[in-house]
């Protein structure tokens, strides 16, 4: 190797407080963040006005009569709030990200900025981390707009339990627009035009949402032997299914959430006769459990947040600055 | 290995660049030295702005050393970087942001405490005449005022060297001069200049020293004169306008002069080993001749580098 193969002085994180903030107020005062924002709360209002209809209605005791206003899929239009977030949150993130690093080049700012004491580390994580903030920031308003919304309309405060429940989907929802986030920050950095780039992360989206489950389908049926011989095929068979359905992280999104909104939920799997051994059909699990069962989804998220920006770092690196 | 000598501010030993089979650098040398104007010349493609990014350490280097203010770009960038200013080929600033916004995020990426960031920029604002603009938005300058914020963002940085990469190019000839009247400026402060350009008459009354690029290769180094001497030959060459006398006769005796032509417009070409100015005109005046014109002949820098490059071409064909 050449001499760039010795060692670096200075600390990577050079100047990461600088672009953190230069992205976030990018973000916060452009415009697109105000279509998007707004598209959001559109798109949550209808399911949570409308499930907070129905829920009005509803005269029987339910112990988290509250977080029914995420699930729940109201009879006017059929779609759950936290449906309508698995489609909304892959949009928004895209919107944030697609042209962070592309549109440097294209501004030719990046060889002028990178001419400052900074590595590009700091450039690259301090723009992730401005989206994810913004993103976040989005989110939390979301989410205190539906939580104040049912505490006027229900007139019910919710419980403890409910709350830390609900926190628990908004970090979960954070870590899946984080996600999106990196998958368009990796086509930022691998495509110039920020055309490209959108085309090809929207694709992504889009492809995940309508074909994947089509083709996890379609492998599956694949491997069905001429006839099922024993429960444990039969098994074998959901849980490839299953395996394929998580390579979307739509799936891993839909699973934690449901995990952790319907307490009721005892596995995100097929259901085993031994499962439901001494279990009381309906009866809500603890935090803590639902929590437990829900740790595989949340890790693999975050771990293929962390995966695709590492991926976007190593691309970002090896790039010739001049345009 | 470079030398430790403390009025270089940059020192290249062996500096090359390889893109897979292309040398484009080729093993350079260079020295600038402390408070000089230096260019670096040549056609689109000879290695120019690749050697610049080097010297940042905006890119790998492939071989062979390079050292900007006794550090090591590839493994101290954040130093180098902190002490050199850049200004890129056609620079871009945030154009939705104001100028002062512009120059406010890089004096946070330099780290310059809060309380001094305001004065700083009015002040590098003014020295490049954008002071009445400062809040305005980029998006509405022009390209030579855009050149002036990259100027003014090298002044507000403190730089003890300026790298500028072809900073006239596609400027009106009166921000040319704006812009290297700025130059001048940095100069005078004791910035060290690196300039790269093609645009070879306006560096020519700027630099002190200039480097010819040719593939990848420094062809020639020097002060523009000792260029000229190099490719069209060693001498002063004068221009002598004058009546009633024959001029090449009395002038051929005079101690120095190598070479007395005739043009196609009836005046006089001399080389000569010195200058022999005066001794020309007291002979032409004493001989009866009355002399019109005695002008210097500035070796141009724009002939030296067409004939460096027809003698390239000639040796290669």
């Amino acid at each position: 190797m050449p001499p760039s193969a010795a060692v670096r002085v200075g600390s990577p994180f050079t100047g990461l407080g600088p672009v953190f903030m230069k992205e976030l107020s990018d973000h916060l005062s452009s415009i697109r963040m105000l279509v998007l924002t707004l598209f959001v709360i559109v798109f949550g209002a209808f399911p949570v006005a409308s499930s907070l209809q129905q829920l009005r209605t509803v005269v029987g005791a339910d112990a988290y009569l509250f977080l029914r206003i995420f699930t729940i899929a109201p009879e006017q239009i059929a779609l759950p709030f936290v449906q309508a977030l698995n489609f909304v949150i892959p949009l928004m993130a895209i919107g944030l990200g697609f042209d962070s690093v592309n549109s440097e080049f294209n501004r030719r700012t990046l060889s002028r900025v990178l001419s400052q004491p900074i590595y590009r580390d700091a450039l690259l994580l301090g723009k992730f981390l401005g989206g994810l903030v913004t993103l976040a920031v989005a989110l939390v308003a979301l989410w205190l707009i539906v939580f104040g919304a049912g505490l006027l309309l229900l007139g019910l405060p919710p419980r403890g339990v409910e709350v830390a429940r609900a926190l628990g989907f908004l970090v979960v929802a954070i870590a899946y627009g984080g996600v999106w986030l990196a998958v368009s920050m990796l086509f930022s950095v691998v495509f110039r035009s920020t055309a490209t780039s959108a085309l090809c992360a929207l694709g992504l989206w889009l492809f995940f949402f309508i074909l994947w489950p089509m083709i996890a389908d379609a492998i599956t049926l694949g491997f069905v032997p001429n006839e099922i011989r024993s429960v444990d095929q039969l098994l074998s068979l959901q849980e490839l299914s299953l395996a394929l359905q998580r390579l979307s992280p739509g799936t891993l999104f839909t699973e934690a959430v449901i995990g952790l909104l319907n307490p009721e939920t005892r596995t995100l799997g097929p259901m085993l006769p031994s499962q439901m051994r001494g279990a009381i059909v309906g009866a809500p699990l603890p935090l803590d459990e639902s929590l437990l069962m829900i740790w595989p989804q949340v890790t693999g998220l975050i771990a293929s947040m962390i995966v695709l920006f590492a991926a976007a770092y190593v691309i970002f690196q090896r790039q010739e600055v001049r345009a | 290995m470079p030398d430790s000598n403390i009025d270089n501010v940059i020192s290249a030993r062996g500096l090359l660049k390889v893109y897979g089979a292309q040398r484009a650098v080729d093993s350079i040398d260079l020295d600038i030295r402390r408070g000089e104007i230096f260019g670096l010349l040549g056609p689109n493609g000879a290695g120019k702005t690749t050697t610049i990014l080097m010297m940042l350490g905006l890119t790998d280097i492939s071989g062979g050393t390079v050292e900007v203010l006794g550090f090591n770009p590839v493994r101290e960038p954040l130093e180098v970087k902190r002490r050199v200013g850049y200004l890129p080929d056609a620079v871009g600033f945030y154009d939705h942001l104001t100028a002062r916004e512009n120059l406010t995020y890089t004096a946070r990426l330099l780290a310059i405490p809060r309380r001094q960031i305001d004065g700083r920029i009015m002040e590098a604002m003014e020295r490049v005449k954008l002071a009445d603009v400062v809040d305005k938005r980029v998006a509405t300058y022009s390209r030579g005022m855009r050149q002036r914020l990259g100027i003014a963002e090298i002044v507000m940085k403190k730089a003890e060297v300026a790298i500028l990469d072809e900073p006239t190019s596609g400027l009106d000839p009166h921000a040319t001069f704006e812009l290297l009247e700025m130059i001048r400026g940095l100069k005078r402060e004791g910035v060290a200049v690196l300039l790269s350009s093609h645009l070879l008459d306006r560096v020519q009354s700027v630099c002190d020293r200039v480097a010819l690029f040719n593939k990848g290769r420094i062809a020639l180094m020097g002060t523009v004169v000792e260029l000229a001497n190099q490719v069209l030959g060693a001498g002063h060459p004068l221009l002598v306008e004058a009546s009633q006398i024959d001029v090449a006769a009395v002038v051929r005796s005079v101690d120095g002069v190598q070479k007395v032509t005739r043009d196609s417009d009836g005046n006089w070409r001399i080389v000569a080993d010195r200058d022999v100015r005066a001794a020309v005109a007291q002979r032409i005046v004493t001989g009866g001749g009355s002399l019109v014109r005695l002008a210097d002949l500035q070796p141009s820098l724009e002939e030296v580098y067409t004939r460096y490059f027809q003698e390239e071409v000639r040796h290669a064909a």
